[in-house]
């Protein structure tokens, strides 16, 4: 080619026209490899400009990985959400996996009660960042039906923060999708998870505030176990 | 293969002891006292007499099933009440009732003559605060171990801190010697796992691939439901909670359980239109239950997502969708109200009844795939057969009822041996299996799923032609109900997973004084120590499968 070429190459579009980008530029033609659904959609530009946050985001977004993490009733619902019929998978998102240390996103389905909000803290911890957590039913908003009981948890969110409620009890397979819809949207334009006070976390027994309770179970307690301490006087 | 309803000859059924007085007669001096339960005669004894009493009564009066243990605090005195009842004549009932002063409530244990004793005092001890003196094992089971005070005991404040620990976490895998010569190593299976059914935490050592002794620890999902049901009111307020208890799609079941015991408390009628529709109700319940059963075992041993999993859970949808067209919901129902239901079936009747009859005309075929893929395949009969073996002397002695107890040759169905419902108007039968093993459980919830699928179908032929001014949904029930103080009673229903009972004792004013709920899954998951130990640990992990428990119900 270069044989038939008399003035240097870039300087003139016409000149340098191939095959395959006319096939490209113009949707037929001997070579219409390029012509994906992709490539109408972003148009002649072979390369995509974006920040690369934005991408993350929009990643992150499409591929969710769900912890499987079943609590109480509302997981059965969980499980059809996943199953077939309601098959969240199609809105990428059903890869439930069991280890912490690969999901993205926390569902907590259920009631939480004082022996399990340490362990579901624990869980949330080992997930590596960043992730998100959809609360799944009353339970998770304010303890839902069980709200008076001695040893209930007023809601997910005196241990860990949440991004989306969904109210329900419990709510229907629909709706899951829905709040797990409006979990990828969110992410997709870039708002990170609120940033909640957490009155319970982990401390070790010997950081505790020395008080009555603190004293009766000294005995019993080592120094350096974690603990959580409920004060149910406070809690709403 | 079912077996016929017992027959033991009639000299032996004769010559025990049922009615109140000879029972009084054959423990003779140990009794102290007597009540009046509604269901049962009651007989006080000394708290030190615990064991001889039910010693007595079970060996020479046929009682062999501990079916629960209440305990109470009164204004004057701690209570226990040991209800007991046999295997072979449901209807046969007594109470034990054991009271301990205020200030030493203590009282002898019963666990030497009935295992599950074991459990039920720990869950006393827990709760109430009663000490059961010679208990192995008197520690809390609910609550965690840090726990201040005792919940359902009348000067317990509930607005005290509480601090709970993490411990289990330190050390996840750590060498445990339990022997001087052995290696062992201790492994927490859960309460985060994917085999444990819900949030159940499997205290486990290890003797290389050797089960050496598991410990099932509970209440990870204790949500006071006892304490709800005693502040809500019988007449609206309490049915709700039912569902909750055993969620896997059970709602109908224990909701009945609840109706039962409230109806007869409080001397309700239910018409019989009612009946026909509850029992429908009832056993769409239970097939949707056992299909989930089915469908997490198979998961269990087989780690199948794709396809059992799926196919269990598209019939479920099914069922789920005929139950929503009945009562509205798709889990929760709160369907069944005190003395009826709260609606008729859904218009068109007719398109109802078509939805239901197609969901039974497809259901054989659908069973016959799961036959192929699950009980006829090798891999699956290589690890459960003979696996998990639970014989039935031993599963007496837990307590165990239900599926569990019907795979172990207990011909043991409260539809059948203590009628309620429609029932014992309808043509059905209970299924056994003597194979004691995690397939024989497999196979019973299988096959009660056809004998569901024959419930329905009679049932549907029967309001099909119900006349059209007979029916009537619900009776005429007072706005509010109080039934009179100090009355007591236990009934149970055949709920999915076994043996649901209800012990309430009324205080004479709108909500129940105590609100007892014996929980089937709770008793059946005790055995799995003796089901487990010595055996490999992916068998175990079949053996917690087959028991099909729902630590809602577990952990109430
Ligand atoms: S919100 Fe309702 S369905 Fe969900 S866990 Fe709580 S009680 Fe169960």
């Amino acid at each position: 080619m270069s044989s038939q070429r008399e003035t240097p190459f870039v300087t003139d579009d016409s000149q340098v026209q191939t095959d395959t980008r006319d096939a490209r530029m113009t949707g037929g033609g001997a070579d219409n490899r390029f012509n994906s659904k992709l490539r109408q959609a972003f148009g002649s530009s072979p390369f995509i400009l974006t920040k690369f946050d934005q991408f993350m985001n929009w990643v992150r977004g499409s591929s969710m990985f769900m912890l499987q993490f079943g609590i109480a009733c509302c997981s059965i619902e969980m499980m059809h959400t996943y199953s077939v019929k309601h098959d969240l998978d199609r809105f990428a998102a059903g890869v439930p996996r069991a280890s912490p240390r690969q999901a993205d996103v926390i569902i907590v389905p259920g009631t939480i009660v004082s022996k399990f909000a340490p362990r579901m803290k624990r869980v949330y911890d080992q997930m590596p960042e960043p992730k998100f957590v959809v609360g799944m039913g009353s339970c998770t908003i304010s303890g839902g039906p069980f709200q008076e009981g001695y040893n209930v948890i007023k809601g997910a969110e005196e241990v860990i923060p949440v991004d989306i409620h969904v109210p329900g009890c419990p709510p229907r397979p629909e709706a899951l999708i829905y709040g797990v819809a409006k979990l990828q949207q969110r992410i997709a334009e870039g708002e990170s998870s609120p940033v909640t006070v957490k009155p319970y976390e982990l401390q070790q027994f010997d950081d505790l505030e020395q008080d009555e309770i603190v004293e009766q179970l000294a005995e019993e307690i080592n120094e350096e176990d974690l603990v959580m301490r409920y004060n149910w006087a406070d809690s709403p | 293969m079912s077996l016929e309803e017992p027959t033991p000859d009639d000299g032996v059924v004769e010559a025990l002891p049922t009615g109140g007085d000879e029972i009084a007669d054959l423990l003779g001096d140990l009794v102290v006292g007597r009540e009046e339960h509604m269901n049962a005669p009651g007989f006080v004894i000394r708290p030190d007499d615990v064991q001889e009493t039910l010693r007595r009564l079970r060996d020479e009066a046929g009682f062999d099933h501990l079916s629960c243990v209440t305990a109470e605090e009164r204004e004057d005195r701690y209570e226990s009440i040991y209800h007991l009842t046999s295997f072979d004549d449901r209807q046969r009932e007594a109470s034990v009732v054991v009271p301990t002063p205020k200030d030493d409530p203590a009282s002898q244990t019963a666990e030497p003559v009935f295992r599950t004793a074991d459990w039920h005092e720990r869950e006393a001890y827990d709760l109430i605060g009663i000490d059961y003196e010679g208990h192995p094992d008197l520690r809390r089971i609910l609550l965690p171990d840090t726990w201040q005070g005792h919940p359902l005991s009348q000067n317990y404040d509930k607005d005290r801190p509480q601090i709970v620990t993490l411990k289990e976490w330190e050390n996840p895998l750590a060498d445990d010697h339990r022997e001087e010569e052995g290696d062992t190593m201790y492994v927490n299976i859960g309460p985060h796992h994917p085999a444990t059914h819900g949030v159940l935490h499997v205290k486990t050592v290890l003797d290389g691939e050797q089960v050496v002794d598991v410990d099932p620890d509970i209440g990870y999902l204790h949500r006071c439901e006892e304490q709800m049901c005693q502040s809500k009111t019988y007449r609206h307020q309490i049915m709700p909670y039912p569902d909750r208890w055993d969620y896997a799609s059970s709602g109908l079941l224990n909701e009945w359980a609840y109706a039962r015991a409230a109806e007869d408390l409080n001397d309700i009628d239910v018409p019989e239109y009612a009946q026909v529709i509850r029992t429908l109700g009832a056993e769409l319940c239970r097939i949707a239950s056992h299909m989930l059963a089915v469908g997490t075992f198979a998961l269990d041993v087989y780690g199948d997502f794709t396809a059992i999993f799926m196919y269990a859970m598209r019939d479920r949808e099914k069922v789920q969708n005929v139950l929503e067209e009945l009562t509205g919901q798709r889990m929760m129902f709160n369907y069944f109200r005190l003395g009826g239901v709260v609606w008729d079936l859904p218009e068109p009747r007719e398109d109802f009844f078509e939805m239901i009859r197609d969901f039974l005309d497809d259901l054989p075929e659908a069973l016959e795939e799961y036959h192929d893929l699950i009980t006829s395949n090798e891999i699956l009969q290589s690890r459960t057969i003979d696996t998990g073996v639970l014989p039935p002397e031993v599963a007496k002695s837990y307590g165990a009822t239900g599926p569990v107890a019907r795979g172990s040759g207990i011909d043991y169905d409260l539809r059948r041996d203590d009628p309620y419902g429609y029932y014992d108007e309808l043509e059905w039968d209970v299924v056994t299996e003597d194979g004691c093993d995690n397939f024989s459980r497999l196979l019973v919830r299988l096959r009660e799923v056809e004998e569901s699928a024959k419930i329905i179908e009679q049932c549907v032929d029967l309001l099909e032609d119900w006349p059209e001014d007979e029916r009537t949904i619900q009776s005429n029930v007072p706005r509010t109900l109080r039934p009179d103080d100090d009355t007591e009673i236990y009934r149970g229903v055949e709920a999915a997973k076994g043996e649901l009972g209800i012990y309430i004792r009324a205080d004479g004013t709108e909500k129940p004084g105590r609100f007892k709920i014996r929980s089937p899954c709770f008793s059946n998951l005790q055995t799995l120590p003796e089901m487990s130990n010595g055996e490999y640990i992916p068998d175990m992990v079949a053996s917690l499968g087959s028991l099909d428990i729902v630590l809602g119900e577990v952990d109430r």
